[in-house]
């Protein structure tokens, strides 16, 4: 096997004195895609953003091996700003990401989530199932080798479920390496090579 | 302990005796001012304090600037701990001083001591860190936030003691003089031990308060363990 | 470091363009300032000296400068775009530098309408004293955008904010007041300079540990 491109160790996190993460290990492989599942409060989201870059472990080993930019995220929040328009947004991301042929990307990502049309619009005017797939924009703006997602589905209508489920075969197929936090697991079970339950801790 | 670290008993001890012979050598030792008289002896007591409490917040940068670099689990509660000590002995500065101002010049506050006012500013600087510290979630983020304002604070110190001097040269022209102590051999000796006697309990207050930190957090942290 | 400079560039860019829209902050801070400034005159005693008056200019803009600030990190905070930033730029402290510089244009942007106001309502300003507002304006933002990320992160937030900034920005006084009344103004544009100075490196260098884990 492949040197693994995630590989976490007896990972532990609390703040102050609250754990939220308990002695968790995993390898996951380049091209992998690993599902994470478990009740809410278990540590989903804690776990992500551990990841992605976002927050350091309190104890434990994580090592990612890829660069830090390289890493594709999306949270809760939609990181983007509300009263920039969709275009706006992907255009300042593109920017600090240095995406290559910036406008061109730009212009592919929201045609193929379906929000070409609304491009110009402030994303205060957006529908939280329109939010989320400008979010996804986003998180998959600078063609991350590795794909953070927290509960992708939320939020989307059926034309979005389609969308995504789409483009997380896409994304396996070329070799990306997926982690998806979903309370529903047979939506990506076709997928996944790797899964871990977590629970409260 | 290991044998050739002194106990904190012992320190204390030290501490307390040392004490005991700088206030017999002020009062007995240290010739009276001509012109202040016995008020003059709160010297004695105000400028190690204020000393100290520029040490202990040297401590407690130096202690964050350790957690910024390092990430080493100790150093947040020793940089919390120094800090903590300074704003006490900050806090006694300017009561002292205000004593003294009171003895020397029948007020109990003049904007015209460089030093009471630095320690003034300083105080209110080094009050809302902990006003900081304790409106954020315990965690890492609470600490580097903490670690980067006690930076701020020493950096603090010399701009305003520089703007202070600048504000008194020309905003606030000095109705007051005093020129610094030209000490004798017995007032020094007197001073001295007083700064060492001062130092030394402000080290054992540190440890001691440390110490009673770090049980607190073994001690929740053995609840939570035996909670679930 | 050109790329960085670009950074810094469609950052302070973002702000600019959220604030044309929004249209709230500067207004208000341009009306508060003058407002205080009639406060002020009703509040000086008759007999006051024109001196005092340069005093009450400085406390009306560090408290003018203190509502910009409280805002600063609003839209970051709305939906979670700070800790985008934070991974997409490759070097944090363009965050800072990006917040910084689009928050000093907002602040002299009410300076230019608080000093006309002022030499209208009270006495005239001359050049060491607009260079005076102009440098204790860089150390304002330099400052005040970090700390107001510290405060962002806390509870109580709009509380916090005046506590954490006062006593950081009473250097920036005496130097502004400083520049203003004193007939050799040199050393407190200098002291000013040696504030933003240290100030801005430490804020620059400090960024990145307050908005990481």
């Amino acid at each position: 096997m492949a040197e693994p491109i995630v590989r976490a160790a007896g990972l532990e996190k609390r703040y102050g004195l609250r754990p939220v993460l308990r002695d968790v290990s995993f390898e996951l492989e380049p091209g992998g895609a690993l599902v994470v599942t478990g009740p809410n409060g278990a540590g989903k989201s804690t776990l992500l953003r551990l990841i992605g870059g976002l927050a350091a472990p309190s104890r434990g080993s994580l090592e990612i091996r890829t660069e830090r930019r390289k890493v594709g995220f999306l949270g809760h929040e939609p990181l983007v700003y509300r009263e920039l328009t969709a275009l706006e947004n992907l255009d300042l991301y593109g920017r600090l990401y240095r995406v290559p042929e910036r406008r061109e990307r730009i212009g592919m990502l929201l045609e193929r989530f379906g929000l070409w049309e609304a491009r110009h619009q402030r994303i205060s005017s957006y529908s939280r199932g329109m939010t989320q797939r400008l979010a996804l924009c986003r998180a998959l703006l600078h063609e991350p080798d590795l794909v953070v997602l927290d509960e992708p589905h939320s939020s989307l209508d059926d034309e979005g479920l389609t969308l995504l489920d789409a483009e997380l075969g896409t994304l396996a197929a070329a070799g990306k390496t997926l982690v998806v936090a979903t309370h529903d697991p047979g939506r990506v079970a076709s997928l996944a090579t790797a899964h871990i339950d977590l629970e409260r801790a | 302990m290991s044998i050739t670290r002194p106990s904190l008993s012992a320190l204390a001890a030290l501490a307390v005796a040392l004490a005991a012979a700088s206030v017999l050598m002020i009062f007995f030792i240290a010739p009276e001012d001509a012109d202040q008289g016995l008020s003059q002896k709160i010297f004695y007591v105000h400028v190690p304090i204020a000393l100290t409490a520029y040490g202990c917040f040297g401590l407690g940068a130096w202690k964050a600037l350790r957690l910024l670099l390092t990430r080493g689990e100790r150093y947040d509660l020793e940089s919390y701990t120094g800090i903590h000590q300074g704003t006490i002995f900050g806090a006694l500065t300017l009561v002292t001083g205000s004593i003294w101002a009171k003895a020397s010049w029948g007020v109990w506050w003049t904007w015209s001591s460089n030093q009471l006012v630095l320690f003034l500013v300083l105080f209110l600087f080094y009050c809302a860190y902990f006003m900081l510290r304790f409106s954020i979630e315990p965690g890492p983020q609470r600490e580097r936030i903490s670690a980067v304002y006690a930076l701020f604070g020493v950096a603090l110190i010399p701009v305003s003691f520089f703007a202070i001097r600048l504000a008194s040269d020309f905003i606030h022209p000095t109705v007051f003089t005093r020129a610094g102590p030209q000490m004798t051999g017995s007032m020094f000796a007197a001073f001295c031990t007083s700064w060492a006697a001062i130092t030394l309990l402000a080290y054992v207050m540190y440890r001691t308060e440390l110490a009673g930190k770090r049980t607190d957090v073994n001690l929740r942290e053995l609840r939570e363990a035996l909670a679930r | 470091m050109t790329a960085y400079l670009g950074d810094v560039a469609a950052l302070a860019r973002k702000d600019l363009r959220l604030e044309l829209r929004a249209r709230d902050t500067l207004p208000a801070m341009a009306l508060f300032v003058v407002a205080t400034l009639v406060v002020f005159h009703f509040a000086l005693p008759g007999g006051a000296s024109e001196d005092a008056a340069y005093g009450l200019l400085w406390v009306a803009l560090v408290f003018t400068a203190l509502l910009g600030l409280g805002r600063a990190w609003t839209p970051e905070s709305e939906a979670g775009a700070l800790d985008g930033l934070v991974l997409a730029t490759s070097d944090r402290s363009a965050i800072w530098l990006g917040k910084a510089l689009a928050t000093l244009a907002f602040l002299l942007a009410a300076e230019v309408v608080a000093l006309p106001a002022f030499a209208l309502f009270f006495a005239p300003l001359d050049g060491p004293a607009l260079l005076g507002v102009l440098l204790a304006s860089v150390g304002i933002c330099a400052v005040g955008s970090l700390v107001s990320a510290m405060a962002a992160a806390a509870r109580g937030r709009e509380v916090l904010l005046p506590l954490l900034f006062l006593p950081l920005a009473i250097p920036l006084v005496v130097g502004g007041v400083g520049s203003s009344i004193s007939p050799e103004p040199g050393a407190y544009l200098a002291f000013l300079g040696l504030y933003d100075a240290v100030f801005a490196i430490l804020s620059w260098a400090a960024f990145e540990y307050v908005v990481t884990e």
